[in-house]
């Protein structure tokens, strides 16, 4: 606690002082998500053995479930920047949860792909109306409403703010909508095969999972990093700062 | 306090009642869309009764979502709006009252015209008045919902579209729990449990919605 | 390990197309958003650096 006292965390909101930090932190959580990533997908290869029911195409929910879990994540964190941005203030955290959306985004389509990729030899058909995906569906909406408001409001102070509204609105109804379209695929038909069915490699295969997961996890800081000092640049192109950061490149 | 309220929901139903046209045109909409699927798909009656429910929510919601941009926009334009964010009286109460009057205007219609799309749809009697029921209970909620969205894309280039984007995935629940509701009756179970829902949805979207509308319109006026 | 060999590895079991498009997917979007945003980044230095460039002119057509 008495370093976390000792250190000036408010110094660090502000796009001047956050700027050079997050350019220290990229590689290093560049080099996590990699060294997560080849212990996880290690794992999800050559330790774990080949599910007696679902073959070798289960492999793919080590991807797909990571995958997953940080789409409704990053939304999270997306809201609760975007919070803070609204109560605070502060333009930096509202660039963080304009950062943190592609990310998001992206993780959601490739959860809805790996999801109907393995659903193709599982259920025998490309796209089944089963919770997790028609809620991945509404979510990846979610997000593309997001970016798109944000992209289409010319001020960006207003950009900002309005946006992240709709960021926190989202974050209250993920939970009824989840709920909503639970209800909805117990009462017509539920999905035959859990993806996460398997008993005897519960172990193994969660272990997998949750590299890959922190794999995932630290790609997205460092991408969202990467991506807010873009925003930074793009935005405070008139600040002094910047123009002394464009001197010193040069 | 209520003497503004009620001031401004009389004077949305009169701009309503001076613009009929744009009424009628949420209405023909729904009307529309609902006699398509016909057309489209087939006149047996055991399909259409099968595809009713989900027929006749959605048109209904999409007949709500059309007139949004109309909520806040002619205000946005003239400078009321400007007036009603520096006005003494909440904010939130105000548009709670253009939200209300907006319902009247679009949502109630839907309600009273949907038995009779009903009928086209060969649906039993008691379905129908779930039907109803359910719209009643389900249809403020997408005003209030709406109404965010609307606010938060006042100005905007292409706000139409934007809506649309906005909206629809935070109608979800809304049409799942409605359409559910006519489902459950037509083929003989209780809808209780669905109208409960809906009516908790448009519960929860009163008490939450016309505050967070409130803060949308202040960013946009700002 | 459990692979006797690696055509056997690459085979999956016959659901070779289904687990290395998920996989093969998930490295093409992460080397999309990386390679875009390097992209984007360098695009943001050049603005910066041309407008400079267009500062210093200005400054010295006012001299």
């Amino acid at each position: 606690m008495k370093i976390m006292t000792g250190i000036n965390w408010f110094k660090y909101s502000s796009p001047p002082a956050f700027y050079p930090l997050a350019g220290l932190l990229i590689p290093w959580f560049y080099t996590l998500a990699t060294v997560f990533a080849a212990v996880g997908l290690y794992i999800s290869f050559a330790v774990a053995p080949t599910d007696f029911q679902q073959g070798e195409a289960y492999r793919i929910i080590f991807v797909h479930v990571p995958a997953a879990w940080m789409s409704m994540f990053l939304y999270l964190v997306m809201a609760t920047w975007a919070g803070f941005g609204l109560a605070l203030n502060a333009r930096l955290s509202h660039m963080m949860s304009q950062a943190l959306a592609p990310t998001g985004a992206m993780f959601t389509l490739l959860a809805l792909v790996t999801g109907s990729l393995w659903g193709r030899p599982m259920w025998g058909a490309w796209w089944v109306w089963d919770a997790r995906l028609t809620s991945e569906l509404i979510l990846l909406f979610l997000y593309i409403g997001f970016i798109a408001l944000q992209a289409s409001i010319d001020d960006p102070r207003r950009a900002d703010r309005a946006s992240s509204l709709l960021a926190l609105v989202g974050a209250v109804n993920v939970p009824i909508i989840y709920f909503s379209v639970k209800w909805w695929n117990t009462l017509h038909q539920g999905a035959s095969i859990s993806m996460t069915s398997a008993p005897k490699m519960a172990i193994t295969m969660l272990t997998g999972m949750l590299m890959l997961a922190l794999a995932f996890w630290m790609y997205s800081i460092a991408v969202a990093l990467v991506r807010v000092r873009c925003i930074i640049l793009e935005r405070e192109r008139r600040a002094d700062w910047v123009r002394q950061l464009v001197e010193v490149k040069f | 306090m209520n003497g503004a309220w009620i001031a401004v929901v009389r004077r949305d139903m009169l701009l309503a009642l001076r613009r009929r046209s744009d009424v009628a045109t949420t209405l023909f909409f729904f009307v529309i869309v609902a006699s398509l699927f016909p057309l489209g798909v087939s006149p047996e009656p055991a399909l259409l009764r099968t595809l009713a429910p989900g027929v006749l929510w959605v048109a209904a919601l999409l007949a709500c979502m059309l007139s949004l941009t109309r909520l806040f926009a002619v205000d946005y334009a003239d400078g009321t709006l400007e007036q009603m964010v520096l006005a003494p009286q909440s904010l939130t109460l105000l548009v709670l009252g253009k939200v209300f009057a907006h319902w009247l205007v679009s949502g109630l219609p839907v309600v009273l015209l949907a038995p009779v799309l009903g009928l086209q749809y060969a649906m039993p009697n008691d379905a129908l008045l779930v039907l109803v029921w359910s719209l009643l209970l389900g249809t403020p909620a997408l005003s209030l919902i709406g109404a965010i969205g609307a606010a938060l894309t006042l100005g905007v280039r292409g706000s139409g579209l934007l809506v649309a984007l906005l909206v629809l995935p935070l109608y979800v629940p809304v049409l799942i729990f409605g359409s559910g509701a006519v489902a459950a009756s037509q083929s003989g179970l209780d809808a209780g449990a669905y109208l409960s829902l809906l009516g908790a949805c448009s519960l929860l979207a009163l008490a939450l919605t016309p505050w967070a509308t409130a803060a949308a319109l202040r960013i946009a006026v700002e | 390990m459990h692979w006797n060999s690696l055509g056997e590895f690459f085979a999956m079991g016959g659901y070779a197309f289904y687990v290395w498009t998920s996989f093969g997917l998930t490295a093409v979007l992460v080397a999309w958003e990386v390679l875009g945003l390097r992209a984007r980044r360098n695009q943001a230095w050049r603005d910066l650096q041309q407008a400079r460039l267009m500062d210093q002119t200005d400054l010295g057509e006012a001299r």
